[in-house]
């Protein structure tokens, strides 16, 4: 069988950037690595254009192991958009925490080949290889600050119940591969028609899937990891970690349950509205009394999460374009917000919210950019965070989750409260400190981004929804 | 293409906005100015096309103006305007009070005015917007610009009270999440009711009118629960009882300009929303609610009244006034036939521009004398006439005086809900309120302007200045509106006409069915 590889460019070129930055960082001296950071981006901004000419191939290779189709290009493209606003936005940052500076962009791009393959990944070999690649390398990058214990702590911590999960997860596997007899995600819906009855087993093996990939998008009753991990780690990589590692959870959810188990939609949709639920409603209300940005935004991501899955229970395309057009906008949303508790760290040292006091005279763009990307978080219109909710509800309305759009708006509503009380602490408080906040060039190209983006995005959807409801037919041809 | 008249008007105070930002901050008269002239601008366009409309468009009714433009092809977004009989005088409204507003007196805006003035003019963008949009989704849109934009002003520009234990973060808060929450149920609704269209047309679609067309088809169950939902989303905007102690707590906080817009346009979005969306696409829902939103309505005009008869702060007074005064418009809408809705729509359009002069002339005397603690105040007729006077006009207008402007849709109001046997009961106790409400004014004025002079308030400084133009802008509405209620009257009348006609359709519907609502 002709093999054609080209369809394999976009990761054949990251793992080579990767490998590119690697070799690099051995043979050039210390002081002149800094470069990196900006050699990371500009690789990556130029794989991201490659790989629009990959819309629209929809073809599979390897006997259905790997999947080029339109919707995992569109999760490829996220992840890229989300670590080309990383790097450029931890250039200096990563400078001023540790003395590797050339480890910290090998592993992010390692992180993002991991996710890229994730998204396409066919069979369950490829998923469960994709899926440790990615994690493997954010257990490193999580204890990225070899001096500092809560980053260390922080990285065993994700380490101890990464493998567990990753543990049950691959228990749910071996399950569903014991009684379908098959790895390829295609087949097993296949299968599993031609069966009489429900297997028990194979409902243990649904369920470990849900618990083990429930992890990864940190939804509640499996976030506890979250807050902490996230308060630990190199904001940086809090920010990679909120949106890459649980976008990519949510393509590998989605290619799952809608093409492998579309017979027992039924069973795991309820899961699923359950977990929703659960995460929208414990997400927000335990990031109300929050006093570190960290921890608040770990929690109002676990809130995330949950609107997110609203279109996993759909398990339509305008459920699945609600979860591609979403994941997208929470990208910039979520990185702007990380990017000035980045900075403002990198300045004061400080991550709590009562410190923020007065941000608005020391730095005007980095308070306008927070509020910004937290109030789209929240669901305000103008914003994009508006008509993504809006995609991912509209979704589910009526398909009698009634009660979960309205608990996902009544919570929305809810998080504007946490929200707000940090935009009024940044407008309304004097500063303690009036030494204005230096933002540097690349974290300022970056905020300016995610800033007009967010607000583009939320008066014009159109283009990104465009490519999101490409994205989504993929699955439902 | 004609002159696209409502984008221009929705413009000016963004294209202002925008202006002001790049003024520099010290330069507060300059941006004053500017936000003076483009509301100005706005609010003469409106007046020139509410002409054109009572001359022209009066007979035969319908969308005027109208603008199309596709925006987000896939959801069926169309950013689409217009205005009929019931939008227009919504608009004059918004203009009057915004352009006003401008020019009240808010003392704690001196400081960071240059925000305030862009907030100001966006927020009056957004209410101006939810009044011309025919499109379900551009309404909400243009409605939830308006939350944010409130928050902030409230809790940088407002004040404590002295009455209560109520801080302007505390006031700020308690308004944004009862807005939001309201918010949160009419979005699931909209949402719920734009799903079922598109599944019945196959093609999705957010515009009003077409949504008005499919309603019979959507059967009664759907109709009763979205129109519940919708209807408390709404209502909670309109400060119906029991979700209205928002209200005053939010004018008391708000700074002066802040409050004229809520109390004036703000709350009538809610009014509004009920009408255009609520009862016109869901007309069998609206049947549904009418007896539970009735008896609501009495609680608001008799328990906010009862209120309002203890309350010792200004602003409290007019705030609690204000819930009255939405009774007796929710008991119009609650009445469901043509009197009663012209009498209700023509009264959110009286208390609109009563209360905005009532909270100017409250704001006036706030920032000259820095009290509005009732007891603390007296005799200010005698250092202050102008002043006073304009307090006065409120007052009347608010107590329902012949010859101001509410005066012919309260009556209006009771005459359609006496019309409905059921409603006689609930009506007869509603008018108390009348009488509670010209107690509470009247003693309110006699304490705060009348009686012996004071000597501590000497120095304060009488209107002058551009404080005249709110002043002379609003009593001269109040006063022609008055004189000539047909101006208003017929207008509202050619708006209601085709939602009326909805509502003797679907009784007719449901009688037929043997229903039992």
């Amino acid at each position: 069988m002709e093999i054609n590889y080209s369809l394999l460019t976009i990761e054949i070129a990251t793992a080579l950037l990767a490998l590119v930055v690697l070799v690099i960082g051995l043979v050039v001296p210390r002081e002149q690595r800094y470069g990196l950071g900006y050699l990371v981006t500009i690789g990556l901004a130029g794989i991201l254009l490659v790989s629009f000419g990959f819309y629209g191939i929809n073809s599979s290779l390897f006997e259905g192991m790997y999947i080029v189709d339109d919707f995992s290009v569109f999760f490829k493209q996220l992840f890229l958009v989300a670590a080309i606003l990383v790097s450029l936005a931890a250039t200096l940052y990563v400078r001023k925490i540790s003395a590797n500076y050339g480890e910290f962009f090998i592993m992010l791009v390692f992180a993002t080949l991991g996710m890229m393959i994730l998204s396409s990944a066919g069979d369950f070999i490829t998923l469960y290889l994709a899926l440790e690649t990615m994690t493997i390398t954010f257990y490193i990058l999580t204890g990225y600050q070899k001096t500092e214990s809560k980053s260390v702590e922080a990285g065993v911590k994700y380490l101890l119940l990464g493998a567990m999960s990753s543990g049950i997860l691959l228990y749910g596997l071996s399950l569903v591969y014991g009684m379908t007899g098959t790895i390829v995600i295609a087949d097993v819906a296949v299968k599993i028609s031609e069966m009489s009855a429900m297997p028990p087993a194979l409902i243990v093996g649904i369920v470990f899937l849900v618990a083990g990939l429930g992890f990864k998008i940190s939804a509640v009753p499996f976030q506890m990891w979250s807050p902490d991990v996230y308060e630990g780690a190199p904001t940086p990589v809090t920010a990679f970690l909120a949106v890459g590692s649980k976008a990519a959870a949510f393509a590998a959810i989605v290619r799952l349950f809608i093409v492998a188990f579309p017979a027992y939609g039924a069973q795991w949709k309820v899961l699923f509205a359950a977990l929703a639920a659960l995460t929208i409603i414990i997400g927000n209300l335990v990031a109300i009394p929050q006093t570190n940005i960290k921890r608040m935004l770990a929690y109002s991501s676990i809130a995330q999460a949950g609107y997110i899955l609203t279109g996993v229970v759909a398990a339509n395309a305008a459920g699945v374009k609600g979860v591609a057009f979403y994941a997208m906008l929470y990208v910039f949303a979520t990185i702007g917000a990380f990017t000035v508790v980045m900075n403002f760290s990198a300045n004061t040292g400080s991550d709590e919210i009562k410190d923020y006091a007065g941000l608005a005279q020391r730095s005007p763009l980095m308070a306008a950019v927070l509020t910004v990307c937290l109030l789209s978080m929240a669901g305000i219109p103008p914003l994009a965070g508006f008509a993504g909710k809006f995609y991912l509800f509209s979704s589910i309305v009526n398909q009698g989750y009634l009660w979960l759009v309205v608990i996902g708006l009544l919570m929305s509503m809810a998080s504007v409260y946490y929200y707000l009380s940090v935009a009024k602490v940044m407008y309304m408080a004097e500063p303690t400190d009036n030494t204005p906040i230096t933002v540097p060039v690349g974290a300022k190209a970056t905020l300016l981004m995610t800033m007009i983006i967010t607000v583009f995005l939320g008066i014009y959807p159109e283009p990104l929804s465009v490519l999101a409801n490409i994205a989504a037919k993929a699955l439902f041809f | 293409m004609d002159f696209p008249v409502l984008t221009v008007i929705l413009l000016a105070p963004v294209v202002g906005a925008l202006i002001s930002v790049f003024i520099p901050k010290e330069e507060s008269r300059i941006i004053k100015a500017v936000a003076g002239i483009s509301t100005f601008i706005s609010l003469a366009l409106t007046i020139v096309i509410y002409f054109v409309y009572y001359t022209q468009h009066l007979d035969t009714g319908g969308m005027a103006f109208t603008e199309d433009i596709p925006w987000v092809s896939d959801l069926g977004v169309v950013y689409s305007l217009g205005v009929d009989g019931f939008s227009l005088p919504m608009l004059l409204l918004t203009n009057v009070i915004g352009f006003t507003a401008v020019f009240s007196r808010s003392w704690s805006v001196e400081k960071r005015a240059k925000e305030f003035y862009i907030l100001l003019m966006i927020l009056i963008v957004g209410v101006m917007g939810t009044f011309v949009a025919r499109d379900l989704f551009i309404f909400f849109l243009f409605y939830e610009v308006v939350v944010i934009p409130i928050y902030i002003m409230v809790i940088i520009w407002g004040s404590g009270s002295k009455t209560k234990d109520v801080t302007k973060e505390y006031a700020g808060m308690k308004l944004t999440i009862y807005l939001l929450v309201g918010s949160a149920f009419l979005l699931a609704a909209m949402i719920w009711l734009y799903m079922e269209a598109a599944e019945m047309r196959g093609l999705p679609t957010f515009d009003i009118a077409t949504l008005a067309s499919l309603s019979s088809q959507f059967d009664q169950q759907f109709q009763i629960i979205v129109f519940g939902m919708m209807g408390f989303g709404f209502t909670v905007l309109l400060s119906m009882f029991p979700f209205h102690s928002w209200s005053p707590d939010g004018y008391a906080g708000a700074p002066t300009a802040v409050s004229m817009i809520h109390a004036g346009v703000l709350k009538k979005i809610g009014g509004y929303g009920l009408i255009r969306i609520g009862f016109f696409i869901l007309p069998l829902g609206a049947k549904f609610w009418a007896p539970l939103i009735a008896i609501l309505a009495v609680g608001n005009v008799v328990y906010a009244a009862l209120i309002c008869l203890a309350q010792k702060d200004m602003k409290y007074v007019v705030g609690y006034s204000s819930v009255s005064h939405m009774g007796f418009v929710l008991i119009g809408f609650a009445s469901l036939n043509i009197i009663g809705l012209n009498g209700a729509v023509a009264n959110m359009f009286a208390h609109g521009v009563m209360s905005a002069l009532f909270f100017s002339m409250v704001g006036y005397i706030y920032g000259a004398t820095k009290t509005r603690y009732i007891p603390d105040l007296g005799g200010l007729a005698h250092q202050m006439p102008v002043a006073a006077a304009g307090f006065v006009v409120a007052a009347m207008a608010s107590a329902g005086l012949p010859g101001l402007v509410s005066f012919v849709p309260e009556f209006t109001t009771f005459v359609g809900a006496f019309k409905e046997a059921s409603l006689r009961i609930p009506a007869i106790i509603a008018l108390t309120g009348v009488v509670l409400g010209a107690v509470y004014v009247l003693r309110m004025v006699a304490n705060v302007l009348f009686g012996p002079r004071k000597e501590e308030w000497d120095h304060v400084e009488d209107i002058r200045g551009s404080y005249w133009i709110p002043v002379v802008v609003l009593i001269a509405f109040i006063v022609t509106f008055g004189v000539f209620p047909s101006l208003l009257m017929d207008m509202v009348n050619s708006g209601m006409q085709p939602i009326a006609a909805k509502l003797v359709d679907a009784a007719r519907v449901a009688s037929q069915m043997g229903g039992n609502i």
